[in-house]
């Protein structure tokens, strides 16, 4: 992508997420920062618990942020925002669902599960206009459009991905935040689907965020990266220049779990363990660093400095 | 290669369901040899057959299923001819044990973790008192769950997924089994977790001379773990061999494919490798090779007849046409030569390719 033509849609600018209150406070996201691209995919890695879902989830609005603010295309949407506001969001950010199993109403049928959002949008005027949508939405995703007249459980894991993606097409949306869409699917299954993803990107000039535990998968889909933990984005920046010249011990730690198809290395291959203890942040709070050119990471100068020379021993 | 003992043969097995009047062939004469102390994997997509192939050695099937032709032989018994549950209490957990993929679902959650482990204790090592919860944190140490003592006392929902797993698998081995079935031991856990977790079933097999089959659906995870591979597809074994010569010399096209479609051996901005079409319906006759509709190399002959084994090396087989000396020579797919192009730089595919497995 060249640097002209970025653009900026997204904005998230130092969130913080806290669940509950008083002695049972937790604070889920504290303090992340970073912006979205047009066009791009951008990918949010990390491991349960890590907050990567409850960032996916503030910025189509369904956890509250306590503080910071999220923009996009550089109006506020995060906290009171007015009803037009509001349309706009939800016709423009989509979200795609881990499990296929879990996301679809039972009851009803594709028909009304992919129309389902313009029709709280009042997104069609007439019913042969909305029947058309679904018709392309279908298509789009590659199921029968006579598939429309069944219900989910007659469909496959694969089949029913599909179907969550149809919905989300249909809005005609710009950015789409994808969470583990494939994780719940099996490896076959899971070809299909990304290079789904991947195609309607192309087609439709998509901008996704990717949320995913698995490293694999990240490098082969997104153009960017965050690395996640505990509510703290540790690592950012373009996922070739991550996974050549990672920095972060957990960063490092995650890229060393990553199975690879090869018996006699993987018999010999260390996985190396991330231990936060290694950080004395006692006297000293890590701060934002540059580290490259678009690759920036959690660190003390001297942390860096360190680092630095350790990859460069590999 | 030195002899081998066979602990569990399981010979032309056919496994069938009947299903709203319908019959459907879940396996298809699968026979396979599973050494003592190996660890086996069986690979294949949903649906291929490999939980119930495993099922069926601890006469877990669903009421609906049955052995209908084969054997199952264990220490000179036929599994296959068990019908009470009374038969089965004597394999169960005592000789064969089984992971699941989802330690929630195989642990009560209402009782302590420590309390479950003690329960398996109890029944399989008639150890009680405080015998058994000496025995207990013994196994809570063993598989490295941190601060046994207190752990004991607390109930499953009060652990992380991956420390689920582990007391699962303290569960398992306090029954003391021969074989242990782990059935997509990591799939609901994360990569590094997944690692860890792997690790752990290692030093448990070296610990207890254990033999592991291991289910699943990811060739990523096979390479570490499994000294054997085991590919399967729509209830029939296509491919067999050392995890050498699965990973660098497989020759069945279906192998081919699962390992394309991983994403480490993607390339960015070009499609990955997918299988297309769906697995073949069961509950009709298969003719001929059941790969060949989706099967990209599928020759004439592969709509007629079902392949037979065609032997590659001692240890490795594989059912495709593609190995008969009348069918034309095949490259395998351009994932696959970048994959091999990979290990040669690395230098690993060379010495897998002459070497067996240690």
């Amino acid at each position: 992508m060249s640097a002209e033509a970025k653009q900026k849609i997204l904005e998230v600018r130092d969130i913080h997420v806290v669940f509950g209150k008083g002695r049972r406070k937790f604070e889920a996201i504290k303090g992340v920062s970073f912006d979205i691209y047009k066009g791009e995919t951008f990918g949010l890695v990390g491991e349960s618990g890590s907050g990567k879902t409850t960032i996916g989830r503030a910025i189509i609005r369904i956890n509250p942020i306590t503080s910071g603010e999220i923009l996009y295309h550089g109006k506020r949407i995060s906290g009171r925002i007015d009803r037009e506001t509001n349309r706009t969001l939800i016709r423009n950010i989509q979200m795609i669902f881990q499990d296929p199993m879990a996301s679809l109403n039972e009851r009803a049928k594709v028909d009304y599960i992919v129309s389902e959002g313009l029709y709280n949008i009042k997104g069609f005027s007439t019913e042969e206009e909305r029947r058309q949508k679904v018709r392309k939405a279908m298509l789009d995703v590659g199921l029968p459009p006579e598939f429309a007249t069944r219900f989910p459980h007659e469909f496959s894991g694969g089949q029913r991905q599909r179907i969550g993606i149809a919905r989300t097409l249909i809005m005609n949306p710009e950015l789409v935040i994808a969470d583990e869409p494939i994780s719940a699917l099996d490896v076959s299954i899971r070809a299909q689907v990304l290079n789904l993803l991947m195609e309607l990107q192309k087609q439709y000039g998509l901008t996704y965020l990717f949320i995913a535990h698995d490293l694999s998968i990240m490098r082969f889909i997104t153009n960017r990266l965050a690395v996640i933990y505990k509510g703290k984005i540790v690592e950012l920046g373009e996922t070739e220049e991550i996974f050549k010249n990672p920095l972060h011990p957990y960063t490092r730690a995650l890229i060393s779990a990553i199975p690879q198809p090869d018996p006699l290395t993987e018999r010999d291959r260390k996985v190396y363990r991330y231990d936060p203890s290694v950080h004395s942040y006692g006297q000293r709070a890590p701060e934002w660093l540059r580290a490259g050119e678009n690759h920036f990471v959690l660190a003390t100068p001297e942390e860096l400095e360190a680092w630095g020379k350790e990859a460069l021993r590999g | 290669m030195e002899e081998k003992e066979v602990i569990l043969s399981v010979k032309d097995l056919e496994i069938q369901f009947s299903l709203r009047g319908q019959v459907l062939t879940a396996i298809r004469d699968v026979s396979l040899d599973v050494y003592k102390g190996e660890s086996l994997a069986i690979v294949g997509e949903s649906g291929s057959g490999k939980s119930v192939f495993t099922k069926s050695f601890m006469g877990m099937l669903d009421k609906n299923g049955r052995v209908t032709r084969g054997q199952i032989l264990y220490k000179g018994k036929d599994l296959a001819k068990y019908k009470t549950s009374k038969e089965w209490r004597e394999i169960r957990g005592k000789e064969i044990a089984m992971v699941f993929q989802d330690p929630m679902t195989s642990l009560n959650p209402l009782k302590t973790v420590g309390k479950q482990i003690r329960e398996a204790i109890e029944l399989h090592q008639g150890l009680h008192g405080r015998a058994a919860k000496e025995k207990t944190l013994e196994y809570l140490r063993d598989v490295d769950i941190p601060l046994p003592e207190m752990r004991y006392k607390q109930y499953p929902h009060e652990f992380s997924g991956g420390m689920r797993q582990r007391a699962v698998i303290a569960t398992a081995m306090a029954c003391n089994p021969e074989i242990l079935i782990c059935d997509e031991p990591t799939t609901a856990l994360d990569v590094t977790i997944q690692a860890q977790i792997i690790e752990l079933l290692r030093e448990m097999q070296k610990k207890y001379a254990l033999t592991i089959i291991y289910i699943t659906h990811d060739l990523g995870v096979v390479a570490k773990v499994a000294d054997r591979v085991a590919v399967m597809y729509a209830g029939d074994i296509v491919e067999i061999g050392t995890s050498n010569e699965v990973f660098y010399n497989a020759k069945h096209p279906y192998t081919w494919a699962l390992l394309s479609s991983l994403p480490q051996l993607g390339v960015k901005g070009e499609p990955l490798y997918a299988i297309n079409g769906t697995p073949p319906n069961l509950f009709r006759e298969i003719k001929g090779d059941a790969y060949a509709p989706r099967n990209p190399y599928a020759l004439k002959i592969d709509y007629e007849a079902r392949p037979p084994y065609f032997q590659i090396s001692e240890t490795h087989k594989a059912r495709t046409w593609l190995l008969d000396g009348r069918a034309p020579h095949t490259a395998p797919p351009a994932a696959i030569e970048r994959m091999l192009s990979k290990w040669k730089e690395v230098g690993t595919l060379e010495r897998g390719s002459e070497t067996e497995n240690p």
